[in-house]
């Protein structure tokens, strides 16, 4: 009875996201108040049968009720509860009602948010995304259905794939889902905008915390995502350049650009024309990720031949939406006008630069992913576009805009002074020339552009850091003066800083891989193998059971040089209901860097084969991620984003003109 | 056969695909006991794709086909060839897809050349366009209804 409530009330969703796609545009042609305020409610009230069906689905996975095929395909009953919860979405149909909840909440939230938004842009805003939710609630109801019952039930689950029976399941396609599928609010915004033929400053502040929001959340998923592979996969890789990879990058990347244009938007009404066009690019770029993922059609060789309806649906959606908004976009720009004159050398020109070169970055990615595919439809001949490929294209392309970016911090708006800004980083820029040839001299014969790389973190990180201390502590004297300007700061100003800070953490820690060893050996209880500074010791082999595997467990002492830091397992597994083995790597973190052991197949001699890499300073990758997520949350709390304190423009006396930022 | 790469999980999130098995490629046997040379195919093997695995390099792959190709990329190299020869020789079985770099030929020029042409342009287009613009400081009076945008602007912007 419940799966059968929840399945319709994922058919009567539908039914209420057609009305909130269709009626407020209809209220707002007509000029009809009430009619043109239906969305908030629509939005809602799908949000809320959304939900409905999805705690449907939750439901029959905790209770292994294997009369759903879903269930059956992706439960086993002796799974443990976290994992009966979280294969809810660990397959394409459940992900695909997970996808719609995030998208429908968004519209929710967009409803009920208190920030004043003019009527018309709101109606807009929501009709738009009620479209998106039309499209893919109907996917979900033609394609992939997760309710439908199978007759007879079988009295077991087939399981969940055992690689995705891990925490990373839980976390990872949440935050991923919350960062794609919040991109399409800004897409709607920037619909609804084309549709008023309106748009400024106001547009600029109500979107910029929604695109923050997904930009922060995407940032988490993709990183989280990394680790997961990285622990997982038991070769100490963090990043494949694989086209699933390439889906969530390009959003990202687009998303990045996004939320520097819309500064720019924000403050000098300029760049109005780009910053439209770059959001309804972000959340294109997030339904061809969607496609490529689901279609398998460059990943798999099968491509559509698994099920050509989905592809072809999904196909279809994309056309829709990048086609349609697209020659929307190229029919109403014209009519926005341009606004905000700066000068080339100025806070917006820096910002303008950042967006060339992300935006080139992204069409790197977009075009090593996709010309195989091209080529082979035109030619017929097959080539491969792997890892070297990307990091020769997009590492040149980058490193620049990085080079740059502390003098770009810290211009001033309008008309910046460059002698200045390159003044105020010489100090930041200097260390980073100091660490780099501290770190060519300590490991001289080593790499070579890596210490180039550590230098170029370091400068990233000291530039955001002096920059802020600039801010707070000029014309400023004294503690109590200097603690009061820092508090006064706008929490944004912190978090630009934090987030470039947090770049800069990333950089140090994936230049540092060019110093991560390897070794591979076959050991026997009490031998040892060494791989740069970390050294283990097999102590024992021994079988452990779990709930649904059986495991070959082995300890390992872990030495630094001479001190010994805490023993670590690795183990294989064999899950019993797929009867298919798995490999968990034993992680010991030194610090910020790690040692990393992953056991191979048992040798006739009766050892085992070990790998065991030092991966030195490897967590910063991640933790540059997570302060880049924080800078933006941070920045989400900034007084002028607020969503619960509407600022209202009302003429007041001309204060002083602003300091730059 | 395995694909247990991040993709792989997520493609078996989102597909629910068949089960893979985590990679742990080069085995202790197949280690060349000149470490120069080891060195040497690795560096190579992890530039040739595993052709029955979906995106994984040999050196990465614990598929029978890429433990094969890893053999004799070492054979190749103890033989005497150079990286070079090795390589060609592997792409004068597989073909040009076995390379996870792809060649600079006619076909592929374009892939090669699009990010520092899509660059270029980018930075030519926004130049022009940054010329066109007149510069601020002789840009004519405030018209009044720039003067009110640039209350609004003021207004709205907290220190």
């Amino acid at each position: 009875m419940i799966v059968e409530i929840g399945h319709f009330a994922l058919a009567l969703a539908l039914g209420v996201a057609v009305v909130q796609s269709l009626v407020p545009l209809w209220g707002v042609a007509r000029h009809d108040r009430a009619l043109a305020s239906v969305g908030s409610a629509a939005a809602v009230t799908c949000f809320l049968l959304v939900a409905l069906a999805f705690a449907a689905l939750v439901t029959s996975y905790v209770r292994s009720d294997f009369s759903v095929e879903n269930v059956v395909a992706n439960s086993h009953s002796t799974q443990p509860l976290i994992y009966k919860l979280t294969s809810v979405w660990g397959n394409h149909e459940g992900s695909m009602l997970l996808w719609v909840l995030i998208l429908t909440l968004f519209g929710a939230l967009v409803a009920l948010s208190r920030r004043s938004l003019p009527l018309r842009l709101r109606a807009g805003t929501l009709a738009a995304q009620g479209m998106v939710t039309v499209a893919f609630l109907a996917f979900t109801l033609l394609t992939s259905n997760p309710f439908r019952r199978l007759v007879p039930a079988p009295p077991e689950g087939q399981d969940l794939n055992p690689i995705l029976q891990d925490l990373g399941l839980a976390i990872h396609p949440p935050l991923l889902y919350v960062g794609y599928v919040g991109f399409s609010i800004t897409y709607a915004f920037a619909v609804a905008a084309l549709i008023d033929g309106r748009i400024d400053a106001v547009w600029a502040r109500a979107v910029r915390p929604w695109t923050l929001l997904a930009w922060v959340f995407l940032t988490l998923g993709i990183a989280m995502g990394s680790y997961w592979a990285y622990y997982e996969l038991g070769w100490g890789g963090w990043w494949f350049w694989d086209p699933v990879e390439n889906a969530s990058l390009m959003p990202w990347l687009a998303g990045t650009a996004l939320i520097h244009s819309t500064v720019v938007m924000e403050k000098r009404d300029a760049l109005k024309v780009w910053t439209i066009l770059l959001a309804i690019l972000t959340f294109s770029l997030s339904l061809l990720g969607t496609f490529i993922v689901r279609s398998g059609v460059l990943t798999s060789v099968h491509s559509f031949a698994t099920d050509p309806a989905r592809g072809l649906f999904i196909l279809m959606i994309l056309v829709f939406f990048v086609g349609g908004s697209l020659a929307l976009f190229a029919w109403r720009a014209p009519l926005l006008r341009q606004g905000g004159l700066f000068a080339p050398v100025s806070r917006e020109g820096a910002l303008v630069v950042n967006n060339v070169f992300i935006a080139t970055a992204c069409a790197t990615v977009f075009i090593g992913t996709l010309y195989p595919l091209v080529l082979e439809m035109v030619t017929g001949d097959k080539i491969s576009v792997g890892p070297p490929f990307f990091n020769a294209t997009f590492i040149p392309v980058l490193v620049p805009l990085l080079l740059v970016l502390p003098l770009g911090q810290s211009l001033a708006w309008k008309r910046g002074d460059l002698l200045g800004a390159a003044q105020r980083s010489l100090a930041a820029f200097g260390l980073g020339i100091l660490v780099a040839l501290a770190t060519i001299a300590m490991t001289w014969g080593g790499p070579v552009l890596a210490p180039l790389g550590i230098g170029l973190g370091v400068f990233l990180v000291a530039g955001a850091a002096f920059d802020l201390g600039e801010r707070i502590s000029s014309r400023a004297s004294g503690w109590p003066a200097i603690w009061s300007r820092a508090k006064g700061l706008p929490r944004s100003a912190w978090g630009t800083a934090l987030a470039h800070a947090g770049v800069g953490l990333s950089v140090i820690g994936i230049a540092a891989v060019a110093w991560s060893t390897e070794a591979i050996g076959v050991l026997k209880p009490g031998e040892r193998l060494t791989s740069g500074r970390y050294t283990v010791v097999l102590e024992s082999v021994m079988p452990r059971t779990g709930p649904n595997f059986r495991a070959e467990v082995a300890r390992f002492q872990v030495f630094s040089g001479n001190r010994e830091l805490k023993p670590v397992e690795a183990a294989k597994r064999v899950y019993l209901a797929r009867n298919m083995p798995t490999t968990e790597a034993g992680i010991r973190t030194d610090g910020l860097s790690q040692a990393y052991v992953a056991l191979g197949e048992p040798q006739d001699d009766g050892g085992i084969a070990v790998r065991l890499y030092d991966k030195p300073l490897i967590l910063l990758i991640w933790i540059g991620a997570i302060v880049m997520s924080l800078g933006g949350a941070l920045s989400l709390t900034d007084r002028r984003f607020r969503l619960a304190t509407p600022r209202r423009v009302k003429a007041q006396p001309v204060a002083a003109p602003q300091p730059a930022e | 056969m395995r694909r247990a790469l991040w993709p792989r999980l997520a493609l078996a999130i989102l597909l629910a695909l068949a089960p893979g098995l985590p990679a742990r490629a080069v085995q202790p046997g197949e280690i060349l006991p000149d470490p120069a040379m080891e060195r040497r195919a690795r560096a190579i093997s992890g530039e040739l794709r595993c052709l029955v695995c979906q995106n994984q390099s040999i050196d990465d792959s614990d598929a029978p086909l890429a433990k094969d190709l890893r053999v004799l990329v070492r054979e190749r190299l103890v033989a005497g060839d150079s990286d070079t020869a090795v390589r060609d020789f592997v792409v004068a079985r597989y073909g040009d897809f076995v390379l996870l770099r792809p060649p600079v030929n006619i076909r592929t020029v374009m892939l090669w050349a699009a990010p520092f042409l899509i660059l270029l342009a980018a930075l030519v287009f926004t130049w022009r366009r940054g010329r066109a613009m007149p510069a601020p400081a002789s840009a004519a009076p405030l018209s009044d209804e720039e003067r009110r945008r640039l209350q609004r602007l003021l207004d709205s912007d907290t220190p």
